[in-house]
């Protein structure tokens, strides 16, 4: 068998935040949800996605640091900014392809997902992944994965020109060899008319 | 553009001879032509020497780095601009207040964390206001000619102030350095305590990084202690050999001073940069992202991240923008917000799915 990975099923996500309270727990930023839920378009559908860090091999973030805040474990996991180095100017944030680090004014320090990094450097799973009921954030191995869901794992990711291999991979179908983003506008996605403004959602709710 | 390795590491070395120079000119002028400079006292200098060529270097390397750069020019730029100058001036104080004296910044990240920090930064800074000054020759202490009771204190050969020995003040300045070391003890307990404790500390910190520089400050503040207790409670027993110890750790952390995690005490200020960098972008043009028009940072950060991109070699500018007409046209990556950014993906998976239908 090989190495425990991160998989990443997108579609798969129902929206029930046991991702977002579970990484709570996680002890390296206890108290603190570092994992993103979007609802992709609110007004049209009840689409969500989990998005964790996907520890790109050349994270882009490290790469735009400059205080060299940013540093990869010898298992390639990203971790959070260095807390002595990090001077807040949020160029990971603006910069990381897959919109993952969060800055905190407060504490005016990025902060980001570490993949648990006190569970699975001791082998255990991240809290995400193990709270997940539906399989959208799963942590086993690539054989348990192409037996148990359809579509291959990959890890290539292409944004314009720019190549980014991540740590952890995402579900696509079989032919499919590196994700190619392209920006989807939100004019494809809505269909139907907004609301008039202003508008009374309770009165709405009533039928009035 | 950035320059070769080879020009960096030549720009970086004279940067360092350079403000190792300056040091030494200073000993040499400060001490009144080394007339003021104590012999005994030449190992912290020539460490202190080699330390400022290391930060040199080091400070000259860093900032070849794209984005620091880019921060660095722009962050003096926005300070010195002309018609801020005298506002900045007075936001740099409150900046300063906040963030380099009480810190406050840490304590938001963790109250022990900050506690430990604060106690070992003004330890270090106390002994280091004594010890730099003294191992330079810029001051000394001399009896008041006959009067052996009274001392006379001197910066740069000019008498500062005179004590009696008898006085409040005199254990105070002799015991400057024991009060900071105690000041660091402290820190360095709370400090242990806490990454003995915290769990999320235990499974990140490592011991070079971490807990060596720690050690250091505990090896230099308690040989400076036992000097102290040899002195007056002990009749000066094995003072010599606590003298060289005291010495080793002193020296050892200056050299290691530039290269590891100390480093952050000359990074830090970029901190009061980069907020200067925020404010000043806070008020002027926002950018609003590409794909759901909502502002997301200021649009001079925006584009100062796209030319540190450029010069890092990341190719953000031609991505596809999907488009139900034909016109597919392309966007730069860089003016589609984070949580955009995030739900695209999303519907990028999505998007590859319902192809094969």
């Amino acid at each position: 068998m090989s190495e425990l990975a991160f998989f990443i099923d997108y579609s798969r996500c129902i929206g029930c935040q046991a991702c977002v309270h579970a990484c709570e727990e996680c002890d390296t930023h206890r108290g603190r949800s570092l994992i993103h839920l979007e609802t992709i378009e609110r007004r049209d559908s009840v689409q969500t996605a989990p998005q964790v860090c996907m520890h790109c091999e050349d994270p882009i973030c490290a790469q735009v640091c400059p205080a060299d805040a940013i540093k990869q474990t010898a298992e390639g996991v990203v971790q959070s900014s260095l807390k002595p180095r990090c001077i807040g100017c949020s160029n990971c944030v603006l910069a990381c392809p897959f919109g993952v680090p969060k800055y905190d004014g407060d504490a005016d320090q990025m902060m980001k997902c570490d993949m648990c990094y006190d569970r699975t450097s001791t082998g255990r799973r991240p809290m995400c992944a193990t709270v997940c009921p539906s399989g959208a954030l799963a942590f086993t191995t690539i054989e348990e994965i192409m037996q148990t869901r359809q579509g291959r794992a990959v890890n290539d990711w292409q944004f314009g020109d720019q190549h980014v291999r991540t740590k952890v991979f995402v579900l696509v179908p079989t032919e499919v060899t590196r994700v190619n983003v392209a920006v989807i506008p939100l004019s494809s996605l809505r269909r139907s008319q907004p609301p008039p403004v202003p508008y009374d959602v309770a009165a709405l709710l009533e039928g009035q | 553009m950035t320059a070769s390795p080879r020009a960096d590491v030549a720009r970086a070395t004279g940067w360092g001879l350079f403000i190792a120079s300056l040091v030494l000119a200073g000993i040499y002028f400060g001490s009144r032509r080394l007339r003021d400079f104590d012999a005994a006292l030449v190992p912290y200098a020539g460490a202190s020497v080699f330390s400022a060529f290391g930060l040199g270097y080091r400070y000259s390397m860093w900032l070849t780095k794209p984005p620091t750069r880019l921060f660095w020019r722009r962050g003096w730029r926005l300070f010195f601009a002309p018609s801020r100058v005298a506002q900045n001036l007075s936001r740099l104080a409150a900046l300063f207040a906040v963030n380099i004296v009480a810190q406050r910044f840490i304590e938001k990240r963790s109250p022990l964390r900050w506690a430990a920090h604060w106690f070992i930064f003004w330890g270090c800074m106390l002994a280091a206001a004594v010890t730099f000054p003294l191992s330079f020759g810029w001051i000394h202490f001399e009896t008041a000619g006959a009067v052996q009771e009274r001392y006379q204190a001197f910066v740069f050969g000019l008498r500062v102030f005179t004590f009696d020995l008898a006085s409040p003040l005199a254990p105070l300045v002799f015991n400057v350095l024991d009060i900071s070391a105690v000041l660091v003890i402290v820190g360095v307990s709370l400090a242990m305590w806490r990454r003995g404790r915290d769990r999320g500390a235990l499974a990140v910190q490592q011991f070079g990084a971490d807990l060596l520089p720690l050690v250091m400050l505990f090896a230099v503040s308690i040989t400076g202690v036992f000097l102290t207790v040899s002195t007056h409670l002990m009749r000066g027993l094995h003072f010599v050999f606590l003298s060289q110890l005291h010495a080793v750790t002193v020296i050892f952390t200056l050299l290691y001073l530039p290269f590891g995690k100390f480093f952050h005490i000359f990074q830090r200020p970029a901190q009061l940069g980069v907020a200067f960098y925020r404010e000043t972008g806070a008020k002027g043009e926002a950018a609003p992202c590409a794909r759901c028009g909502e502002p997301f940072a200021s649009r001079m950060h925006v584009e100062d991240l796209k030319q540190v991109e450029r010069e890092l070699g990341i190719r953000y500018e031609a991505v596809r923008v999907k488009a139900s007409a034909p016109d597919s046209t392309t966007a730069h990556y860089q003016d589609i917000c984070p949580a955009c950014r995030r739900k695209n993906l999303a519907l990028t998976q999505d998007a590859l799915w319902r192809r094969g239908e």
